[in-house]
């Protein structure tokens, strides 16, 4: 059994890496993630991998792509703009079939924003920022503990599925200090045929997301894709409920915007308030269905999120109609409120009680 | 004297048996041969894969018989160099166009350069965007006319010809640079000699080493295939001279022994 350990977010999911068997890692600095290529330049030498410094986020993320054509285990991280950029290699590892892992610790946008932590890429994470029809699995840690036990899963769900797996993270998490019991190899093995190891002792491998011959090559190419995420929408459900089981108010939240919620629901059935909190830990595939199951007995949902209506909308397709979605977005870099949390969720309280005393 | 006929000149093992996408009097095809050739001789076709670049050559990979891989516009070296970071044991090749390798992804172009990292990038100049249909390249001429330079290239607005060797020839960590190119069968020879050059280089672990091959794209320049070759030879070797730049492989074992 590991010790527990005082680690920062961002550190804690770099040493994560390299316990998943990560040895090729190439990212560009930016805040607020600049602890992991830090991290990523001490220890990648101390285990025989390679920490490169890219010219560019687009070069960090082609480099990211050339490792993982070889089959090794591959990662980039980035903040916000950064990831922008590199939607153009996530795009070509994505039609390519390539697996490997991405980091986005968010941070305030649009343009150069702000280096405080928010969760203004939400939309770009989980609809996909490159051109084409492509989806990556998108995890939404809300811990440093997380942050390395979803690195670990990330490195097997990537192999197993030839998919980028991209860690959702904000710079509140990433940056913060927190006790950290440091994961254990999965163990997991997974054959890599198609690795562009040289071409002995069987024919030639080519990766390539250029389709053109026959003329329906590329549709072909992307109905293969739609099944493969369709198994991944049928396999990874994941969420982290607390509360929910009688709840009558539903808060919807993921990341440090969910850590406030956590606290209002606690407060507010100190209270007598009958209060829960959803946090989906997978944002793509989003857990529709149990979302569903859960906010269909509410009276009402609240979004809570460090955005300004991005994760409301899969709320929204979640619930189909069938329950009143409210949304409290905050950002540029602020967080929300505790006490604005539970004063919303108070005001449907007391518009509740009197629609009931008009009844 | 005997009737059997000795075949003098044949498929290399590394070339695909396939009709190639290329218009008639391209380049592109000469250096396919001459990269299979050399990766032939060098025994190393079961352990190279190479980058086929967004251009022309985008289908690079299909016609000659190595693991090949696709790279964004530009990104080829930097694509190489994540793999051979991975996989130090194979060879790299990046493959590249002028506009790929000088315009968006002049970056890459240098950085890898710096770096000094352990591929060989084949650079294929034929002073025009042959894919997309004859567009203005970094390393078009003065006065040159193509799709988007229709009054011709106008270096007060747009620059002169980037020379990519010369360029490169500043920084440090190269192993080899040349320039070659591929209009007439002399040079088509001295080409090979410099792209085996190129990649025994590699073999030995020496570093970076750099080919670039001035090379014809008569279609875009609307001529006949022989005036396209001469026009490489009266128009694009007064600009980009026939050149190695440097060749340094007792300095770079010196280094790899020393370090």
């Amino acid at each position: 059994m590991s010790k527990t350990v005082l680690m920062k977010g961002n550190e804690a999911l770099a040493e994560a890496a390299i316990i998943a068997g990560c040895r090729q890692y190439f990212a560009y600095p930016i805040t607020p993630q600049n602890e992991i290529p830090a991290y990523m330049s001490r220890r990648m030498p101390e285990v025989g991998g390679t920490f490169l410094q890219a010219e560019s986020e687009l070069a960090a993320i082609s480099m990211v792509l050339g490792a993982a054509a070889g089959g090794v285990r591959a990662m980039t991280s980035s903040s916000s703009p950064g990831m922008a950029l590199k939607q153009e290699g996530i795009s070509y590892i994505a039609g390519s079939e390539l697996p490997c892992v991405l980091v986005n610790v968010m941070r305030g946008g649009p343009g150069l924003g702000a280096i405080a932590g928010a969760q203004g890429d939400y939309f770009q994470a989980t609809r996909g920022g490159g051109n084409g029809d492509y989806r990556t699995i998108v995890l939404a840690p809300g811990s440093a503990q997380e942050l390395a036990d979803f690195t670990v899963d990330a490195f097997d769900l990537a192999d197993q599925y030839r998919i980028p797996v991209l860690i959702l993270a904000d710079g509140y998490i990433g940056q913060m200090s927190e006790p950290v019991v440091l994961p254990e190899p999965t163990g997991k093995t997974f054959e890599k045929p198609w690795a562009l190891t040289g071409a002995k002792g069987r024919s030639k491998n080519i990766i390539a997301s250029l389709k053109l011959i026959p003329d329906n090559a590329l549709e072909e190419h992307n109905l293969h894709l739609q099944e493969k995420y369709d198994l991944i929408s049928e396999n990874i459900r994941r969420i982290d409920t607390y509360h929910t089981d009688n709840a009558e108010w539903l808060i919807v939240a993921y990341g440090t915007a969910a850590r406030i919620a956590r606290k209002a629901v606690d407060r507010l059935r100190d209270e007598g308030v009958k209060a829960g909190l959803f946090r989906p830990l997978s944002l793509w595939p989003f857990p529709d269905r149990e979302l569903h199951e859960i906010a269909r007995n509410a009276g009402k949902v609240l979004t809570v999120e460090m955005s300004m209506g991005q994760l409301v909308e899969d709320v929204k397709l979640s619930v189909n109609g069938e329950v009143e979605v409210d949304l409290y977005g905050r950002a540029g870099g602020a967080v929300p409120a505790l006490d604005d949390i539970i004063e919303r969720i108070n005001s449907y309280e007391r518009e509740n009680h009197t629609h009931v005393q008009a009844s | 004297m005997s009737a059997k006929t000795i075949p003098m000149y044949k498929r290399p093992k590394g070339l695909t048996d396939v009709r190639t996408h290329y218009c008639a009097g391209c380049g592109h095809g000469i250096i396919h041969k001459l990269i299979a050739e050399a990766l032939e001789e060098l025994e190393v076709l079961d352990r190279t894969i190479l980058i086929a670049p967004v251009g022309c050559a985008v289908l690079a990979y299909k016609y000659i018989e190595v693991d090949g891989l696709e790279a964004a516009h530009g990104r080829a070296p930097a694509v190489a160099t994540g793999l051979k970071r991975a996989l130090p044991d194979k060879m790299v090749i990046s493959y590249q166009g002028d506009g790929d390798l000088l315009a968006i992804g002049t970056g890459e172009t240098i950085h890898t350069a710096n770096r000094g990292e352990d591929i060989t990038i084949i650079f294929v100049n034929n002073a025009v965007y042959g894919m997309t249909g004859g567009q203005m390249a970094p390393t078009t001429l003065e006065g040159q006319k193509t799709l988007t330079s229709p009054y011709g290239r106008n270096p007060a607005e747009v620059g002169f010809p980037i020379r990519a060797c010369e360029l490169l020839d500043t920084l440090e960590s190269p192993v080899y640079i040349e320039r070659t190119s591929v209009h007439n069968p002399a040079s088509v020879r001295k080409t090979k000699k410099a792209i085996l050059k190129a990649l025994k280089y590699q073999k030995e672990g020496l570093g970076y080493s750099f080919v670039e091959i001035l090379s014809m794209c008569p279609t875009n320049l609307g001529v006949e295939p022989v005036v396209g070759a001469d026009w490489v030879k009266d128009a694009m070797i007064p600009w980009f001279p026939l050149k190695k730049f440097r060749d340094r492989p007792e300095e770079k074992k010196e280094e790899k022994q020393a370090s």
